[in-house]
């Protein structure tokens, strides 16, 4: 028995015999013991769902992607089939210009929209920041309704536009390409603004004026200065976009179905449509789309670092 | 300068109307009897509202999307509560796997986290796919991000390492400090992301679609199933549900612009720079207990 160091009662500051300091140490580390033991358990239920829900899924459909369409060959096939099919890769395709389009739209709208806000009293602000984080809940399947019944064949505007002999809406097919655009970058608006804004409020007074007491523009200011600030906040921005469009799938689903070719919809229709069922092949397609994603945030992540470095 | 505050209102005008057009076109559309060949509906009925109301239908699903938000919230804030209190104020150094594991869902659309639930689920020990079951632990991972960051960052503002500390210095035990000084503190900061979690379940259609559809119809199964059919219906329907959410952000607005009038636009999506700000804060405040 190891005797330990000079124990003593606390109140009268008196030594205690050295057998029973050590008995009291003995049984403050097991209750310590026990105490962490009852803690760990308290952490299984969340372990359990992580494991059940969101790592074992992934595992899963990393594992599935590499067998064959039989399930029991280990394989590379399915994704030689992606590459080599034209009509997956024309998917992709879809599904990235779709995304970089419609990123790169609400991008711009929301520097010039975002910087307009910024001339306005801080209510007015507060309340515009408002409208735009009510209208980014605005998505998915009653959104793809609501530009239904404005824009579809028999669509409000359709119908106006075409009784008021103006031809805009002649050509247009809203269960299209275009039409996909558009209620992308509807969505996408609000949330880039909401993205976009707070860099703003990086940009001091202190600099334009600077700026210009050294005999720079307007335009100059913003070349060497205002922009080359922004643009870590807005190239993050940007990433944010293109994953949120190259997931979304209710929005595109409740408005072109499967009439458009399209990564998500296709992953869809391979996991859970009877007719061209085939899991295998739609993990690959899944493992693809979420390193796509994966590649997206961490460029996000980069410039976010970036833009804390400039801060300092 | 007069001139360019006008640029900038036409701007922001355009802005607006841009975003309202498609809110005001639903609604005008569920409440207009005939609306064939003018600017504004001829005539404005609620007939549409009131056959929506008498669907058992639209009850049903409503009920399904409420039992299922029930379930999950509920269950999230029972696990993630003493989870993420326990780690940060026990197991500090674990708090980088916590993180990674709760922010992950963040990066996974539910479209790919689908295609492994049904390949786990559909066959083997459990089989819940095609059950509300499935839904319940898939939505309890796709409100994962938002319960951390709202837990932790609630956490974190009441100092609730310090104020631990000084509770079991004063005799309390572990789930004493926890119950009587730590959750008091932090109820109105749950409570918004309960709210936010609450509104992103109510708008999930992707996993409910593929995991479960028909089966177990929710609210959006529903719209979707509506979609084509009557077109006023569905925008009753709509502007119902979308009713719904607005009073429930309206809320989580309130509740954070009371708190903290920076945070406004504190939304969603926004959390990942949430994240990398906590990060940082956590990473100076260990360098300081390093040194």
């Amino acid at each position: 028995m190891k005797v330990t160091g000079n124990w003593c009662n606390v109140r009268t500051m008196k030594p205690i015999p050295p057998l029973l300091a050590n008995i009291e140490e003995r049984e403050v580390l097991r209750k310590l013991k026990k105490q962490k033991f009852y803690l760990l358990a308290l952490l299984l239920p969340f372990i359990l769902f992580v494991i059940g829900f969101e790592i074992g899924p992934l595992v899963a459909m990393l594992k599935d992607s590499f067998y064959a369409s039989d399930g029991i060959q280990v394989t590379i096939q399915q994704y030689l089939t992606i590459f080599k099919s034209k009509f997956y890769l024309q998917a992709i395709q879809n599904s990235l210009v779709i995304s970089l389009i419609s990123a790169v739209i609400s991008v711009i709208i929301a520097v010039i929209a975002a910087y307009s806000f910024t001339k306005f009293s801080q209510k007015i602000q507060n309340r515009l920041l408002m409208i735009a984080n009510m209208t980014s809940n605005f998505e998915g399947i009653p959104l793809s309704f609501s530009y239904i019944i404005l824009l579809g064949n028999n669509g409000l505007f359709t119908l106006l536009f075409s009784k008021l002999g103006l031809d805009v809406f002649a050509d247009f097919n809203l269960y299209s390409w275009t039409g996909l655009i558009l209620v992308y970058i509807y969505f996408q608006i609000p949330l880039a603004v909401m993205l976009i804004y707070p860099s703003y409020q990086g940009i001091k007074k202190q600099w334009k004026e600077a700026s210009s007491l050294l005999g720079g523009t307007t335009l100059s200011f913003w070349r060497h200065i205002g922009i080359p600030v922004l643009l870590p906040s807005i190239a993050g921005t940007f990433s944010i976009l293109f994953a949120n469009a190259m997931g979304a799938y209710a929005t595109a689903y409740a408005l072109v179905g499967s009439n458009y070719n399209l990564l998500s919809l296709q992953i869809a229709s391979l996991v859970s449509s009877d007719v061209t069922l085939n899991p295998q092949l739609g993990s690959a397609m899944g493992v693809l789309l979420a390193a796509t994603m994966i590649g997206a945030m961490w460029f996000n992540e980069r410039m976010m670092r970036r833009i804390r470095r400039d801060l300092r | 300068m007069k001139s360019s505050l006008v640029f900038h209102k036409v701007i922001v005008g355009l802005l607006v109307i841009y975003l309202l057009i498609p809110l005001v076109g639903t609604f005008l559309f569920s409440m207009a009897g005939k609306w064939d060949h003018t600017i504004l509906p001829e005539s404005y009925t609620l007939k549409w509202y009131i056959e929506l109301f008498q669907d058992e239908r639209f009850y049903l699903a409503l009920q399904h999307t409420l039992f299922l938000i029930v379930v999950t919230v509920g269950l999230s804030v029972v696990i993630m509560l003493p989870t993420i209190f326990i780690i940060t104020v026990y197991f500090g150094k674990w708090e980088k796997w916590l993180q990674a594991a709760a922010m992950l869902p963040y990066g996974i659309p539910p479209i790919v986290g689908a295609v492994g639930l049904i390949k786990v689920y559909s066959d083997g020990p459990i089989q819940i796919a095609g059950t509300p079951w499935i839904l319940v632990g898939a939505y309890f991972i796709t409100i994962l991000p938002f319960m951390y960051q709202g837990i932790r960052n609630s956490l974190r503002t009441v100092n609730a390492v310090q104020l631990v500390d000084a509770a079991e210095l004063l005799g309390a035990t572990k789930f004493q400090a926890f119950r009587t000084v730590v959750f008091p503190n932090i109820i109105s900061g749950i409570l918004v992301s309960t709210l936010l979690s609450v509104a992103l379940l109510f708008s999930e259609f992707a996993f409910a679609n593929l995991l479960v559809g028909g089966r177990f119809e929710t609210i959006q199964i529903y719209l979707a199933d509506k979609l084509n059919s009557s077109g006023h219906l569905t925008s009753a329907i709509v502007i119902t549900y979308y009713s719904i959410i607005l009073l429930l952000t309206g809320t989580v607005l309130k509740l954070t612009f009371r708190k903290e009038k920076a945070s406004v636009f504190s939304n969603k999506k926004r959390s990942l720079s949430f994240l990398k700000k906590s990060y940082r804060q956590k990473n100076t405040a260990l360098e300081g207990e390093n040194s």
